[in-house]
């Protein structure tokens, strides 16, 4: 889903004249170029607002207002870490501190080999098996530091496969 | 014969490594030249058996659980295909389990039991009936129904649904909508993702009928986006509806019309109040809207909006296919029908519940969920999400019932229960509250926005013993000030959690743990 680099503004217009038919068409036009792309590049905001008859203004307070969306490039993978109550009850907060040490970076940020970006969530719905992350459109549950560890291990071997 | 053997598909299932059991099972079957068929059911909701594989057999469906993908050659090398129980992680006959049996499942009846997108499951399992129903009555007749079952949302704030679907029925207008909250951002909830993942023609169907009863051609699904696997069941169940003339312009021959969508939300938790939601929709920042105007009278693109959780609309097909008398005959007070409770957090046997309302909530974390994960003695236990209280042992007795739960200054919300063992930091717990808070505002009023960016200042200030009794008094009045000012229940509610543990864990809020 997250590819780097190649896209073409072409594309972008391709997307939105797909959707912008259906009433209230921003979100799905939104996340339908933050699927293509991976994230939404400043550039396309003056298109997606010509198109839509907004101002650039508004685009950008409603990709700003939403969590999900994203102006930037992100590592190959989006791991995120569940910090909400239920996956607190057994132990995400050491996990989370487990995961920043290892791989030495905040949420938000993304590895220097360009592997991994961390994001928190608030609930992915798998609350009686804790603690939950999300790697891509993966869920995985009871995830332990040594299963986590394992997950990214194989997050940076998918990176070694593409490159 | 080919056996059937079933391996579940829910979001659970699959983050213990349902996917890979399934792959090894036909594999194995493969190798071993047996007949196997491998279907991919959802999820009975015993989670602490997951994944649960399960095989078909003249005397029912036997039960295997948890499996790990070391377990499965075994599982052949003890013939589980042929019904034998001597695997160590048999647990016999699954409708047979007590955690199952002593259920009264009214809305989650075929969960796990059917494949979530095959249409001829569903109608051979009761699917579709109400609808049929429906189509033989007038609007007003379904909403009468409707009220009969004492019905009330399920989405948090327990309006009756016959009500307001009486206002949409009644407010003027051409273009009226119906929109499902899928948004269920509430930790400890699982039970609309259960129900798009295991059974959503349920839910297509109640939408669908809620269509018939306020003449509604269009509704949409709200749906978050930290649902990936129920988002993909729901677009197949959606494509297949349509295929076989249960969704469209001409739904059953009937001449009746009903279009059907989802729609992604993008991680606000915000969204799911009902009306920054229809914001979202419309294709704006999810702001909350005054209210009045109900969204009933002018709620998406200013036209009659029925906004109902999922759990509401996916009791409808059971009200419509039984009678309305029917629901109403379980439950408790006004508290009408059943509850579909979700044991989560630190528990033994995490899972869904669905009972009567009139259960105490001890009962449910014990008989149920067999006490705590680790081992360690319960200490807390938060209802209703991060907006509701924590209560401590005194209150554990409380019955699972609207009322009730008001009476304690709690509230049961969309029934997710979290447990907490003896470890936790109570004032941790305080301080998060507001940090979600303050994470997830709308921004639109200032106690809500401000106040709770100083919550979490002065929730510090109290643990690092700074001015310690001022800062608990300036608390307080921060508490009924976002209470009492704020424009809805983020922040009005988020106070909840923080007064419960300034009340039952002081001195845990008083003083910081040391690490
Ligand atoms: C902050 C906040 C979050 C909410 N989140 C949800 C939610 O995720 N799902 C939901 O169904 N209702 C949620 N609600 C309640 C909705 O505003 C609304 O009451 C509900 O969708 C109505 O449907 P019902 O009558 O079927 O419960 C939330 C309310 C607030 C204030
Ligand atoms: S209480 Fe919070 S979330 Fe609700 S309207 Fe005010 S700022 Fe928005
Ligand atoms: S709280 Fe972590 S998955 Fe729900």
């Amino acid at each position: 889903m997250t590819t780097s680099g190649q896209w073409r503004m072409e594309g972008v217009r391709d997307i939105i004249h797909g959707l912008k038919h259906k009433p209230g068409a921003l979100l799905p036009i939104l996340h339908a170029i933050q699927d293509h792309i991976g994230y939404i590049p400043e550039s396309t905001i003056p298109v997606i607002a010509e198109e839509m008859l907004l101002t650039r203004a508004e685009v950008h307070g409603v990709i700003s207002f939403y969590h999900h969306f994203r102006t930037h490039p992100t590592g190959r993978h989006i791991v995120e870490i569940c910090r909400a109550e239920a996956c607190q009850s057994v132990g995400s907060r050491a996990l989370e501190k487990h995961a920043k040490t290892t791989l030495g970076i905040d949420f938000a940020e993304t590895t220097a080999c360009g592997s991994v970006t961390l994001e928190p969530v608030y609930c992915l719905g798998n609350c009686a098996t804790g603690p939950s992350v999300r790697i891509d459109a993966n869920i995985y549950g009871k995830v332990s530091t040594t299963r986590f560890d394992e997950l990214i291990a194989d997050c940076r071997d998918a990176m070694r496969e593409v490159s | 014969m080919t056996t059937r053997v079933f391996v579940p598909r829910d979001t659970t299932a699959l983050s213990l490594g349902a996917n890979k059991i399934a792959t090894l099972i036909q594999a194995e079957a493969a190798s071993r030249g047996l007949d196997i068929e491998v279907v991919r059911n959802g999820s009975r909701g015993l989670f602490w058996l997951e994944p649960l594989v399960e095989v078909q057999t003249p005397e029912g469906r036997i039960g295997f659980g948890p499996l790990s993908t070391d377990d499965i050659a075994a599982l052949f090398d003890e013939r589980f295909q042929e019904g034998q129980q001597s695997h160590p992680a048999s647990v016999g006959l699954v409708e047979e389990i007590p955690y199952l049996k002593n259920q009264q499942r009214l809305t989650f009846v075929r969960a796990g039991i059917t494949d979530p997108v095959s249409l001829e499951d569903y109608t051979s399992h009761d699917g579709y009936k109400g609808l049929k129903n429906a189509l033989q009555l007038s609007g007003q007749q379904i909403v009468d129904e409707v009220k009969t079952s004492g019905l009330r949302g399920r989405g948090g704030a327990a309006f009756p649904t016959g009500i307001k679907w009486q206002t949409v029925l009644d407010a003027p207008g051409e273009q009226k909508y119906i929109v499902c909250n899928a948004d269920e951002g509430d930790s400890g909830s699982f039970a609309d993702r259960l129900v798009m993942e295991c059974d959503p023609f349920m839910l297509i169907e109640g939408m669908t009928i809620a269509g018939l009863a306020i003449n509604a051609s269009q509704g949409y699904i709200y749906l978050r986006s930290e649902y990936p696997v129920a988002h993909e069941i729901l677009k197949q169940a959606i494509a297949t509806a349509y295929e076989h003339g249960y969704l469209g312009k001409n739904i059953l021959g009937s001449k009746r019309q009903f279009d059907l969508e989802v729609r992604l939300g993008a991680g606000a938790y915000i969204c799911g109040e009902e009306t920054s939601l229809l914001d979202s929709l419309e294709g704006k920042r999810g702001l909350v809207r005054a209210k009045p105007p109900l969204p009933a009278i002018v709620g998406l693109f200013g036209n009659p909006t029925i906004v109902n959780n999922v759990l509401s609309l996916a009791a409808i097909p059971y009200i419509l296919d039984k009678g309305g008398q029917a629901y109403a005959d379980y439950g408790i007070g006004r508290s009408r029908g059943t509850l579909p409770v979700q044991l989560a957090g630190n528990v033994k046997r995490g899972g869904l519940v669905e009972l009567a309302f009139g259960m105490p909530l001890s009962q449910l974390m014990n008989e149920f969920g067999g006490g705590t994960r680790s081992g360690r003695p319960l200490k807390a236990v938060q209802v209703g999400g991060p907006l509701g209280a924590y209560l401590p042992e005194q209150q554990w007795d409380t019955l699972i019932d609207y009322e009730g739960f008001s009476a304690e200054k709690a509230v049961l919300g969309h029934g997710g229960v979290v447990m907490f063992d003896d470890t936790v930091d109570m004032g941790e717990q305080a301080r998060f509250a507001m940090e979600f808070c303050e994470f997830e505002s709308c921004g639109k009023c200032t106690p809500c926005r401000i106040g709770a960016t100083r919550g979490v200042e002065v929730i510090d200030r109290i643990r690092t013993g700074e001015n310690q009794e001022m800062n608990w008094q300036l608390l307080e009045d921060l508490c009924d000030t976002m209470v009492d000012g704020s424009l809805c229940a983020m922040g009005g509610m988020t106070p909840f959690p923080v007064q419960s543990v300034m009340t039952f864990f002081p001195d845990e809020l008083r003083s910081a743990r040391q690490e």
